[in-house]
């Protein structure tokens, strides 16, 4: 593939060299990055196996590249909302396919008879296939980039592949060499009882009717991990139902060295002066923000946390805030996920330092100790020890799915891992109406953990429907700190509150909150002095839990 | 016992003297050679020093056995900790173009801690321990051993008591040292059953049907509940662990927890109430569509293993050596032996004051005799090998070369397919 400057092209390729001289010399640091070869888009689309191999302009690398990321983005946020092997989940992954003009179905052989509307099924592949590869660039940089694109990659490849019909699979599978061992009738019989104990959807008579595969434990770790397969002495046997899972695992596994391979070669795309802005450009754009940026350094003082931690923090965070002045102690991932967010929220690092140690010194921890054992972690967090990278703040995503707290930890999403007993006693603690508790606990039920998070935004801040989607324990506070009139994160401030936030930066909003708040409804102005008269009463509730 | 005798101030004059006649050196630098199979295998790996006043000495390497038995006698490092194989001599990792220095293998570890069971234990918490809860860390041994043997296939498991609180294991297979991060977590994801932080009162939930793997765990974990957790624990004994244990059942089977604590009171043997818990368990299982294991479920709460799955996640986590010292203790961390694991007692295992105390000891005529016949080998060797045998140490260094002893015959039948390679060419 080549890149020429954004001027009319036939997709055949006609390039203009002169412009792009040092794309086309020997050494050419696409073709070292794997992202060229020698083929037409593929027949078959989805193991990415060969890198596409023609010219084309920076437009329409541009327009693909964020093509892709809508939808790796709409693959994240229905697979929090829906289970992923819902009809609902596969359905709404379609129409975002379409739209998107992306490939969803392999055509059968009633489509291919159909007249095309829109794009070609050739075009949509091709679209498919270099999209991909763009995104393998700007995706390859960081760890935590890899992670996402990693993951967003895999669940549409499992979508895709389970869209496939019996056949088609097997054609793939012939296709791309995926051979595997099937066991004999005898061994069958031998497992029979335990096969049946680890597979779901497994019977006596399916186990006979059925293929069982036996491949290394490795080549199936999503089925080991979740043990939803029999695992003998390094081995799992796989019922031909659940192939999907081998086939994905190998998805991943080359996905990932071709990532490690792409970030080597990084050093000569980022020579390009046109390529290195768009890459990093699409890159940041994941998770939307990423509140590492800090607006407020300073603007918060350590007095006011604690009524902060009332009134606008996420729970999460609150009961972090609170586990850590009842033990005067965090364990590691605690300290992470509350010390980033403190950091996002415009905690400079003397401060946090300071707040930190005040807290641990009245524990177990001298200041010595204190100094020796934690200040380097704090100061890490804030880019100033290792690799000295500046951490970015946990996002819901990140508080949901990885690290899950253990024995002594208080980290994670209360909504996701606290017992639904547990979450609606602290919930009327924190004096939540009884209607309110049964509509989030529901949605917790569901597994919807950030809609649930949302009520409770709504419902604490006495705002009907906030309309914006929740993702990030920072955007709980800038939103709650708008709702309450003190501005983007800027502690206190006068004003009523602002019942229609604005989306967009928070500059822009607190000119508009500023103008809104003399025409806010009074009953709105009200509640918000009501929050605020509760404040006192809740610190002392959580002083008696303790 | 031997602990008193251990005061950590003389911690600085004793660990010299441990480093120069008594830590094994051979031994554990024949296992971490693994045979010389893979180039630099032992070379490129980190070691990681704790010296006086808490300094933490990252990416130490070293070339030979006897550079690092000069490097750990010059440092005398308070604990040593081992980390991963890397692409390069950790010792350079500045000098390498940052981003190509990656840890490229390790031993898949875990570590078990007992502060991770506090909610469950009434005897001790945090750092301490008794024989009421060590029980703990013997099912742990147990469950898991069977599970990476039988379930996973690794056969060359060394299993070492930490030094103060808990228990370590090292998977030496070739397969293991070569696990993916993606590979090490759902390892200790199957492994793990208890589930949940401080804000999870029911940590363990069982769906239909059960697999293999957790059938196989209650079985061991069946056998050691009665005398463990009724008997030492005493859970179902004093009206709050009651509580606890009945805040385990079921919400939709309110009126169970209300009928058991009306019989627990014409009720006081512990195994008879256990037995009145199982029969509910039972009733409801008869009654209801899905069975409740909340029987099974309570005693996996109380019992089942606890693993810090970062630690086994990480390629490039650190873990204490095998043979290092607790400083905090003076415990030596020492190999377990699992034929006698129901009767290991930390409480027993030596102290470096105790085995630098033994080596002052006058000789016996029989070490004499043992001398003589020994003469042919090298002299210091000679004399490294005739004073740990002259200590309670003796026995686990004797353990750990037998460890080591499996694991070489793994490395010889590939030590030997490829010299047959090197033929053919």
């Amino acid at each position: 593939m080549v890149i020429v400057e954004p001027c009319p092209l036939s997709l055949a390729g006609v390039t203009s060299r002169a412009a792009v001289p040092a794309l086309i010399r020997s050494g050419d640091p696409l073709k070292t990055l794997g992202l060229l070869a020698h083929h037409q888009p593929p027949c078959s689309f989805m193991f990415y196996g060969q890198p596409p191999l023609e010219n084309i302009s920076l437009t329409e690398f541009e327009a693909f590249a964020v093509d892709r990321l809508k939808l790796l983005k709409s693959v994240e946020t229905l697979g929090v909302r829906h289970v992923k092997t819902t009809e609902d989940y596969k359905k709404k992954l379609e129409t975002e396919s379409k739209n998107l003009n992306f490939p969803y179905r392999p055509p059968s052989q009633t489509d291919q008879r159909k007249p095309q509307i829109g794009l070609s099924e050739h075009e949509k592949r091709r679209k498919d296939h270099i999209s991909h590869f763009i995104l393998r660039l700007a995706y390859c940089q960081t760890e935590d980039l890899r992670r996402w694109f990693i993951q967003q990659e895999v669940d549409l490849f499992r979508y895709r592949f389970n869209e496939l019909e019996a056949k088609q699979k097997l054609e793939f599978l012939h296709k791309n060499n995926l051979q595997y061992n099937t066991i004999s009738a005898e061994e069958k019989m031998s497992l029979q009882e335990k096969l049946i104990n680890s597979s779901y959807n497994v019977s006596g008579i399916t186990v006979k009717d059925q293929d069982f595969y036996k491949v290394p434990f490795q080549d199936a770790l999503d089925l080991v991990r979740t043990r939803k397969v029999y695992l003998k002495a390094g081995y799992v046997y796989i019922p031909h139902q659940d192939i999907v899972a081998i086939v994905i695992n190998d998805f991943r596994t080359r996905l990932s060295k071709a990532l490690a391979l792409a970030a080597r070669s990084l050093p000569a795309v980022h020579s390009d002066e046109r390529l290195q802005p768009l890459l990093n450009h699409l890159s940041h754009a994941y998770v939307g923000q990423d509140y590492s940026v800090q607006k407020n350094v300073g603007k918060i003082s350590l007095e006011q946390i604690d009524s902060l931690s009332v009134k606008s923090f996420p729970l999460c965070m609150r009961q972090l805030h609170q586990a850590l002045r009842e033990n005067h102690h965090l364990r590691h991932g605690g300290r992470m996920q509350y010390g980033l967010f403190l950091k996002g929220i415009g905690l400079s690092l003397e401060q946090a330092l300071q707040f930190w140690r005040l807290e641990f010194i009245r524990g177990k921890v001298d200041a010595d100790k204190f100094d020796k054992a934690y200040t380097y972690g704090i100061r890490h967090m804030f880019g100033k020890e290792g690799k000295r990278a500046d951490y970015t703040p946990y996002s819901c995503m990140k508080v949901i799915l990885s690290n899950l707290p253990s024995q002594g930890d208080h980290h994670g999403c209360p909504f996701r891992h606290s017992d639904p007993e547990l979450l609606k006693q602290k919930l009327q603690v924190y004096k939540v109406s009884p209607s309110g508790i049964s509509q989030i606990l529901e949605l917790v039920k569901g597994m919807h953990y950030q809609l649930a998070c949302q009520k409770y935004f709504e419902l604490t801040h006495n705002v009907e429907d906030a309309n914006f989607s929740l993702n990030h324990p920072n955007q709980y506070f800038v939103e709650s700190q708008k709702a309450l009139g003190g501005g983007g994160g800027g502690g206190g401030g006068g004003g009523g509150k602002d019942i229609k936030r604005e989306m967009g930066t928070p500059q822009r909003s607190r000119e508009n909150s500023a103008v809104r708040g003399s025409t806010a409804a009074p009953e709105a102005a009200a509640s918000a002095s009501r929050d605020l008269a509760e404040i006192p009463e809740d610190l002392d509730s959580y002083f008696q839990d303790a | 016992m031997p602990s008193s005798d251990y005061d950590s101030a003389c911690l600085p004059d004793l660990l010299p003297l441990y480093y120069r006649r008594l830590f094994p050196f051979s031994q554990y630098y024949r296992w971490l050679n693994y045979g010389g199979v893979q180039k630099n295998y032992f070379q490129n790996r980190e070691f990681s020093f704790t010296l006086k006043d808490d300094i933490y000495v990252r990416y130490q390497s070293f070339s030979t056995q006897s550079e690092l038995e000069k490097e750990m006698q010059k440092m005398n490092p308070y604990k040593i900790d081992i980390g991963a194989v890397y692409t390069h001599r950790p010792s350079q990792h500045n000098t390498v173009k940052s981003g190509s220095f990656q840890a490229l293998e390790k031993e898949l570890v875990f570590d078990i801690d007992m502060t991770d069971y506090d909610d469950v234990r009434s005897c001790c918490s945090a750092a301490d321990i008794c024989s009421k809860c060590w029980p703990l860390m013997t099912i742990a041994v147990r469950v898991l051993d069977r599970a990476l043997r039988e379930d996973f296939g690794f056969h060359h498991l060394l299993w070492v008591y930490s030094g103060r609180r808990g228990v370590h294991c090292w998977v030496c297979d070739e397969a293991a040292r070569k696990l993916s991060v993606t590979a090490r977590s759902a390892v200790a994801e199957y492994l793990s059953l208890v589930k949940g932080g401080d804000e999870m009162v029911k940590k363990v939930v069982l769906t239909d049907p059960l697999h293999p793997f957790i059938t196989e765990s209650l079985k061991v974990v069946e056998k050691y509940f009665p005398q463990y957790a009724l008997q030492d624990q005493e859970i179902l004994s004093r009206k709050e662990s009651i509580n606890k244990v009945l805040a385990l059942v079921p919400e939709d089977i309110l009126f169970a927890r209300n009928e058991l604590l009306r019989d627990f009171q014409n009720e006081r043997h512990p195994e008879k109430r256990w037995e009145l818990v199982n029969d509910q368990a039972s009733r409801k299982q008869s009654t209801a569509k899905k069975g409740h294991y909340f029987e099974k479920e309570i005693m996996l709460q109380y019992c089942y293993p606890r693993l810090d799955v970062n630690v086994s996640k990480g390629v490039n986590h650190l873990l204490k050596s095998p043979f290092s010292v607790h400083p905090k203790t003076g415990r030596i961390s020492v190999p377990m032996d699992l034929k006698e694991l129901d009767s290991f007692d930390p409480s027993a295992v030596p102290t470096i004051s105790l085995i630098c105390e033994e080596l002052d000891r006058p000789r016996t005529g029989e070490e004499e005799l043992e001398d003589v016949k020994e003469n042919e080998k090298d002299a210091t060797e000679r004399r490294k090998i005739r004073d740990y045998k002259r200590t309670s140490l003796a026995k686990y260094v004797k353990l750990f070369d037998r460890f080591v002893d499996g694991l070489a015959s793994s490395w010889k039948g590939e030590l030997l397919r490829k010299s047959d390679l090197e033929k053919e060419f």
